[in-house]
């Protein structure tokens, strides 16, 4: 195979290696610093396998939410070019915000309007903060944008065409939905499924205002994390450990099969 | 904020009275980064501004937080030149690593109280009301102070709480309370006296049994110690005793 010349500029290399390492070299002090001879008796406490199992169990709970009613969300966002420009521009502010905001804000909006004496939450005949379903309500707030934007991006990206002559032949908007649209966009509900999940499993400020923290309950790894770091750093240490395992491999195990965008 | 600036006020007027030319010590300058307990944030506000008066020179900067993760951050090597604890547990955190410059002092004093929302939806009337499992209850982690000094007097009560969260720090029980998501929290006196009218305080006997101490302590990597020693020393000062008072501090 011929050797193309590389276009990148000699100068770039420096910063980009100083990128690099400010992402990664953090994780690896983290790995270096593990107290390894231990973690198999700090990872067995009861705190930390309730939390994970906590974490697992509402990050997917939430991704599902997210799929549900952030596909239909991806369509209309990715349908609203012809809108005119206010609501246009309303619609994606909407969807963005959660992006930008600072997760607390998020949980205290979320407080203020589904706590005990919130807007809705006062007409609610049971409490929603300090429940199971408070932690994936606040994570579904600040993960789903990751999922909507990704599948917005990958239904902009497909042939309408496609879609148009099905419906020359007969297929009824449902069944184009089902049988071409979706399939189009696989890959692209696929990533975007994977960066929600792993935005959820590491959401923390959100949750922690909105639905407490309780073991078994509402407190997830990441805020078992927060509070082991106040009294046994080696136990937040390894805790950090499991949440970094688990993002990487999901990262892994997903890569070739469903997200062609992610290989190398 | 008013209550902070007549404070001050009171201050200036004692410290005026005290010594009829009052001492602009210049030769203190520059920076000191106080590390303060959450409990103490407004207090430790005024009692900075309050030396900054008599010590136009020194700029005081207040990092507030939970006491335990303060410490993890000295520890680790934060900046800092002053830490006040609030818990001699959490102050021997870092004597243990040998990052105080002096023996760590008690200047303060607080006791738990019962904060609920203003109109007290549970009927809470006492700290037997926590083991209700109707009620909605905050209380802090176990692995800060205030969740540790909540336990201990649950544990003396004899009182198994219905907790439905244990928050990271006090302020954060106190804003649950506030936004009535839950019927009570236990925090300190002081944060129900800072929260004014908008929670309701409610005292209770059992309160007495533990009494939390707040230790001070000039830190080893400080690069500003005659500023850090005399802000330590100030704080241990009538001026900055009547501060304490006022925000319903207990004497050491």
């Amino acid at each position: 195979m011929a050797r193309r010349k590389s276009f990148l500029a000699p100068g770039l290399w420096i910063p980009a290696g100083l990128a690099l390492g400010l992402l990664a070299l953090p994780l690896v002090a983290l790995v270096v610093r593990a107290p390894w001879a231990e973690l198999p008796v700090l990872l067995a406490d009861r705190t930390v396998t309730s939390a994970l199992g906590l974490s697992v169990l509402t990050a997917v709970l939430s991704t599902a939410v997210s799929l549900v009613l952030g596909i239909p969300l991806a369509l209309v966002l990715a349908r609203s070019a012809k809108w005119p420009a206010v609501p246009r521009r309303l619609l994606r502010a909407l969807v963005t915000v959660p992006l930008v905001l600072p997760p607390v804000v998020g949980g205290v909006a979320l407080l203020l309007l589904l706590g005990r004496r919130g807007l809705l939450g006062q007409f609610l005949p049971f409490q929603l903060p300090f429940t199971t379903a408070a932690v994936v309500i606040a994570q579904t707030f600040v993960a789903m944008p990751f999922l909507v934007l990704a599948v917005e991006g990958a239904i902009r990206a497909t042939d309408r065409r496609v879609e148009i002559a099905a419906a020359t032949l007969g297929a009824s908007r449902w069944t184009v939905f089902r049988r071409i649209t979706l399939p189009l966009v696989a890959p692209g509900v696929a990533s975007g499924a994977l960066l929600c999940f792993s935005r959820a499993l590491g959401e923390f400020g959100a949750t922690i205002t909105f639905a407490g923290s309780f073991p078994g309950t509402t407190q997830t790894l990441p805020i078992a994390t927060y509070l082991q770091l106040q009294t046994n750093p080696d136990a937040a240490i390894a805790l950090s450990l499991v949440l970094l395992a688990v993002s990487v491999g999901v990262l892994v195990s997903l890569r070739d099969r469903w997200v062609p965008g992610l290989t190398s | 904020m008013r209550k902070a600036a007549v404070a001050v006020a009171a201050v200036l007027v004692l410290t005026g009275c005290a010594a009829p030319a009052p001492e602009h010590d210049d030769t203190l300058h520059g920076t000191i980064a106080v590390f303060a307990a959450a409990s103490l944030t407004d207090t430790f506000q005024t009692i900075a501004a309050a030396f900054s008066a008599q010590h136009p020179g020194v700029t005081v900067t207040i990092n507030a937080g939970g006491s335990s993760g303060l410490a993890a951050q000295i520890v680790a090597g934060a900046p800092a030149d002053v830490f006040a604890a609030a818990s001699v547990a959490t102050m021997k955190v870092v004597t243990d690593a040998a990052l105080t410059a002096t023996e760590p002092t008690v200047f303060a004093t607080n006791t738990l109280e019962i904060a609920v929302p203003v109109d007290n939806p549970g009927h809470v009337s006492g700290l037997a009301d926590f083991a209700d499992p109707a009620l909605a209850i905050a209380l802090c982690a176990p692995e800060v102070p205030c969740g540790a000094a909540a336990r201990s007097v649950l544990d003396t009560a004899g009182i198994v709480a219905s907790v439905d969260t244990l928050e990271p720090d006090v302020r954060a029980v106190l804003t649950k309370v506030e936004l009535g998501e839950v019927d009570a929290g236990l925090v300190y006196r002081t944060d129900v006296l800072a929260a004014g009218n908008r929670v309701r305080g409610i005292e209770f006997a059992e309160a007495a049994t533990v009494v939390t101490a707040y230790p001070i302590a000039r830190l080893s990597a400080s690069t500003n110690p005659d500023a850090a020693a005399a802000f330590v020393a100030f704080v241990h000062s009538a001026a900055a005793r009547a501060i304490l008072e006022e925000a319903g501090f207990g004497a050491p």
